[in-house]
């Protein structure tokens, strides 16, 4: 081959382009090739994510079931601190590979709702393994958008009779999921107002005093958007549920002259706890199984729903639909609605069981034991946190479920608020 | 023909990654920022660049506090990181190596881990705090956690290796008998430092620069667990919007925006400073 100065050019090509002169292929054009490859992926990428499935169907569930069998394994995706622990070992899941012999890896994968659904959702919408069969998601905006995208698997209730049997009325066929159809609860929580009695005198009793500018910077509220609207509302005696925009843009002025008062002195997300226990905060919004942890555990905080409402949630079971041993799942969420299993988890998640036949067990418990023991055990089962009053009841509320439209809206009065 | 095509071999690897973990995701990204639709029903391309302008609109107070953070954060760390480094590098002797792992050694406990710890130095009746309400030298409803301060303090503590490192890379450099030159010539200390190392390590402060601002600037760990309302930055923003309100067009918007902002922030910056001398020195 002979070195015609066209060939130099060539070599020289990638390192040390100079113009074109002669070369077949300069940098440039190596990179625009590039760039336009490129475009062209991310132009076929357009308008592709997201298709809204139709209203749930009981044949397409015996569809689903019909093929799938018991493989002996399940992949269990939950929150931090939701399920009974003795050093490295989770007793109720050892029961459970005893009594089904499936064999359950179990990780504390979910932080937080938004997070764990955006991670999910591309996976998901691909139709790919999450690497979880069973996973728990709080009633809400992401709940609500997994279920309308065709995201979770419709359950065999055939499948469930101790839920059937022993779910308590109110934990079944909620609004936001009728009949089940998709989830059953795990457990399920109120948020109310907790406060430091070292710093504020007398009982608290209404949510007013979330707004009381004696607490000025001392006060603490929740990030979440469904949580500050729902307390905003009660201020002004609106029930969510029968709310409308209106009542929203209320509730938020409400909350905007909370804030710029300088009554809040942040919007807090599970890091409220530590914020109230070091006495940066003296009252605030709050979840109440922290509180009755952080009170089992000595600290002198108190719990309170105020009287013109406070928040109900639950904790939902649910099967993505990449699952890959659901029926497995399914054992799960029907082991843990025997009384004594839910019992055990009663104990040590202290939140809301949705079986209320833990109540006389844990009292049965209580009278056998002693000491130290039998105080807890007490405490417990007497407990309004964990066994809310009718009275109670009765003034709790759940998130409002918005449909797309309303939750751009919804999140657009509240979102600036917090996140000013 | 083999060393033809050599070149373009040698620069497969790394131009794939380019490609594939750059160039790709700023495309899909761009495509995104100007659909239109919501997470549920599914988003279609519709060159709906009013996206763009709504994002600037709703948060422009964020970009400006985002900006005025970074802004604030790498003059300190400038003021706090050019005399530790210009101690290792001329009075650190044979210590050098240790001073710069001591430099170094908070990189091995987790960045968040780091900012949560101040949560309880900065307590309100916390250790810092608490000694000086009881003497009496700041009022009792005092507090520092959920303020600006907080905020950028948590900022110029986390970035100032960054700022240490390049600085006293370019001091190092400095050769001393350039300083020793200077005396000879009865130049006065400050005189040599102003009119010849200053300049010589100019270089290292320009890529500090670029290593802090930058990432100061879209940072949100700070932010949201030292800040309060009123610290909101534009990284908090974009998180919300993707991972929060699924809305992945206003999120791609406001990430272009910011990215597109600090770019000609960065350009006008190396203009101002002689551009091609720093940025060869820096790359030298």
């Amino acid at each position: 081959m002979t070195n015609t100065p066209r060939d130099l050019a060539f070599l020289r090509g990638l390192t040390q382009s100079r113009g074109r002169t002669g070369s077949p292929i300069t940098r440039r054009d190596a990179l625009r090739v590039a760039g336009l490859s490129a475009a062209a992926l991310g132009l076929a990428a357009c308008g592709v994510q997201g298709k809204k499935v139709a209203a749930p169907q009981a044949s397409a569930a015996a569809g689903y079931w019909a093929d799938k069998k018991k493989t002996g394994t399940l992949r269990f995706a939950n929150w931090p601190l939701y399920i009974d622990k003795e050093g490295k070992k989770y007793p109720t899941l050892e029961k459970f590979t005893k009594d089904t012999g499936i064999k359950v890896t179990y990780q504390e994968a979910i932080q937080d709702n938004s997070t764990w659904f955006g991670k999910i959702q591309p996976q998901l919408s691909a139709g790919q393994d999450i690497g979880y069969d069973l996973m728990v998601m709080t009633n809400g905006i992401q709940l609500g958008r997994a279920i309308a995208l065709g995201y979770l698997v419709q359950l065999d209730h055939s499948k469930l009779p101790n839920f059937a049997a022993n779910a308590g009325a109110r934990y079944k066929n909620p609004t936001f999921d009728p009949n089940n159809t998709y989830t059953v609860p795990w457990q399920s929580g109120l948020t109310g107002i907790a406060y430091n009695p070292k710093y504020i005198d007398g009982d608290v009793t209404s949510i007013k005093e979330l707004w009381n500018p004696k607490y000025k910077g001392k006060v603490g509220m929740l990030l979440d958007s469904q949580e500050i609207a729902n307390f905003g509302m009660f201020l002004l005696g609106i029930d969510p549920d029968k709310s409308v925009q209106a009542d929203w843009e209320k509730a938020g002025v409400k909350l905007q002259e909370q804030r710029d008062a300088g009554i809040v002195r942040k919007y807090y997300e599970n890091d409220y706890v530590d914020a109230l226990v070091r006495g940066d905060i003296w009252i605030c919004m709050a979840w109440s199984g922290d509180i009755y942890q952080q009170v089992a555990e000595g600290q002198d905080l108190k719990f309170v729903v105020p009287d013109e409402g406070g928040n109900i949630w639950t904790d939902n079971m649910c099967i993505p639909k990449t699952a890959q041993n659901p029926v497995d799942a399914l054992a799960m969420m029907d082991f843990v609605y025997q009384p004594e299993v839910a019992a055990t988890l009663a104990k040590y998640i202290t939140y809301i069981t949705p079986v209320p036949a833990t109540q006389a067990l844990v009292k049965a418990e209580a009278d056998k034991a002693s000491g130290d023991e039998k105080k807890s055990l007490e405490l417990m089962a007497s407990s309004p946190l964990i066994y809310p009053s009718e009275a109670d009841m009765a003034k709790l509320r759940s998130y409002k479920t918005l449909t797309s439209a309303e939750e751009k809206v919804f999140e657009g009065i509240f979102q600036p608020i917090t996140q000013g | 023909m083999r060393r033809k095509i050599a070149p373009y071999l040698l620069i497969l690897p790394g131009g794939l990654w380019l490609v594939i973990f750059l160039v790709v995701p700023l495309v899909f990204m761009a495509s995104v920022s100007t659909q239109e639709g919501d997470v549920v029903n599914g988003f279609v391309q519709t060159f709906h660049l009013a996206n763009f302008t709504d994002a600037l609109v709703e948060y422009k107070t964020q970009f400006l506090r985002s900006a005025g953070y970074g802004l604030a954060g790498t003059l300190l760390t400038i003021a706090l990181a050019y005399p530790v480094a210009y101690w290792i590098a001329f009075k650190g002797g044979a210590r050098k190596s240790t001073y710069l792992l001591l430099v170094l050694l908070p990189f091995f406990v987790s960045f968040v881990l780091r900012t949560v710890s101040w949560k309880f130095l900065l307590a309100d009746d916390g250790i810092l705090l608490q000694p000086l309400k009881d003497l009496g030298l700041v009022p009792a409803g005092f507090h520092v956690l959920q303020t600006t301060v907080a905020v950028v303090g948590g900022l110029t503590y986390n970035y100032l290796p960054f700022m240490i490192l390049p600085i006293y890379v370019a001091l190092e450099r400095v050769d001393p008998r350039v300083v020793e030159a200077s005396y000879d010539l009865y130049s006065t200390a400050r005189d040599s430092f102003t009119k010849i190392v200053l300049p010589l390590s100019l270089p290292g402060v320009f890529a500090g620069v670029l290593m802090t601002f930058v990432p100061m600037t879209s940072d949100y760990v700070n932010a949201s667990i030292l800040g309060g309302p009123s610290n909101t930055m534009i990284g908090n923003i974009i998180q919300t919007e993707y991972l929060v309100n699924n809305d992945y067009p206003a999120g791609a918007a406001l990430s272009f925006t910011l990215m597109a902002a600090m770019l000609i922030g960065i350009f006008v910056y190396a203009k101002a400073l002689g551009t091609e001398n720093v940025l060869e020195a820096a790359a030298r």
